[in-house]
């Protein structure tokens, strides 16, 4: 089945996008993004450890950009300013590298996004040629302005980010996805297989997630899981589901020939 | 030799840092031992390019940013 996933003219075979953060290690870092079968897989940029042992294994090195798109993030940022030189700061550390996730919080204890900071990094990123994936509220009006500004991707939450409380809201997103073109991916709050097929059922475009798979007790069993309820959610809403029908129960097997019957 | 020595103050990642007058950004990157590793460095807000390493030269009061890729969501 030729079913992609098209993000700024590039297309993906997995619609599942994962995070790279809160492993124990890097090994069981790209044990999961492996299970996941993930082909974009989130970044965050930090400061350098300056006086640490600058030998010690890089991220990169464990999952090169060769073999993946890498998504720089902006995680932690609560302010445009601090977003827009992130980003800049990711682009030169991935030789130019355009494709990036912005999101900007509101507060730390809820990490809800801050749209107005959220809409005026979009503005300054997109000017300088980046293509920005934004992760924001499940606002339907927020949603279609982005686009608007040129975002090749809007990514609402479904849930706080690392609550796993899964989709609080479908209406929102079938909202947001009627108004928008671009994918609309679910970005936080997934915390099981189910959440993502539901997403998917509801025919977003993919469902990116850290936590779900990194806090699972097995976290590359729960990558593996993800992969296939990602999936299973998109075959699921590509062959439309049956009409929901209560009170009007229709047997699956013959009704006629039955032994014993009269007739 | 030293006595006659300027040293200038940066600031690099919020900590301050003193260097020898002169110092390019190509040698402090060699003196933090960077040299050929995947960073990227702002310098008082503006990316200074690779390729631009060697030929700017620090001055005192710069506030520096060197980062890395780290695993995040």
């Amino acid at each position: 089945m030729n079913d992609k996933l098209i993000i700024a003219g590039k297309s993906y075979s997995s619609r599942l996008l994962v995070g790279t953060g809160k492993y124990k290690d890097f090994a069981e870092t790209r044990a999961a993004v492996e299970a996941s079968g993930a082909e974009i897989i989130t970044i965050a940029i930090r400061r350098s450890n300056i006086g640490q042992n600058p030998n010690e294994p890089s991220l990169l090195e464990i999952l090169p950009p060769s073999k993946y798109t890498l998504l720089p993030n902006t995680a932690g940022c609560y302010t445009a300013e601090d977003a827009v030189r992130t980003l800049r700061l990711a682009r030169e550390l991935l030789d130019g590298h355009t494709l990036v996730k912005l999101e900007v919080l509101g507060d730390p204890q809820s990490l809800y996004p801050n749209v107005i900071e959220t809409i005026a990094a979009a503005k300054t990123l997109v000017a300088e040629g980046f293509q920005v994936m934004v992760y924001t509220s499940d606002d339907p009006i927020v949603a279609k302005q982005l686009e608007d500004i040129g975002c090749v991707a809007i990514m609402p939450l479904a849930s706080l980010i690392g609550s796993g409380m899964g989709i609080l809201n479908p209406w929102n997103l079938q909202l947001i996805m009627e108004r928008v073109q671009v994918p609309v991916i679910v970005d936080a709050g997934v915390g099981t297989a189910s959440d993502a097929a539901i997403a998917m059922e509801l025919g977003c475009g993919g469902v990116l997630m850290n936590t779900a798979i990194a806090a699972a007790h097995n976290p590359v069993l729960m990558a593996g899981a993800m992969k296939k309820a990602v999936e299973a959610g998109r075959e699921a809403y590509l062959a439309g589901r049956m009409p929901k029908k209560l009170y009007s129960a229709s047997p699956s097997s013959p009704t006629a020939g039955i032994i014993g019957s009269t007739r | 030799m030293i006595g006659i020595l300027k040293v200038i103050t940066v600031n690099i990642n919020g900590a301050p840092r003193q260097l020898p007058d002169s110092t390019s950004v190509a040698s402090l990157i060699d003196e933090l031992g960077f040299t050929g590793k995947r960073i990227a460095l702002e310098r008082n807000g503006e990316i200074v390019p690779r390729s631009a390493f060697a030929a700017q030269q620090l001055a005192d009061g710069d506030r520096l940013e060197v980062v890395v890729a780290v695993g995040g969501g």
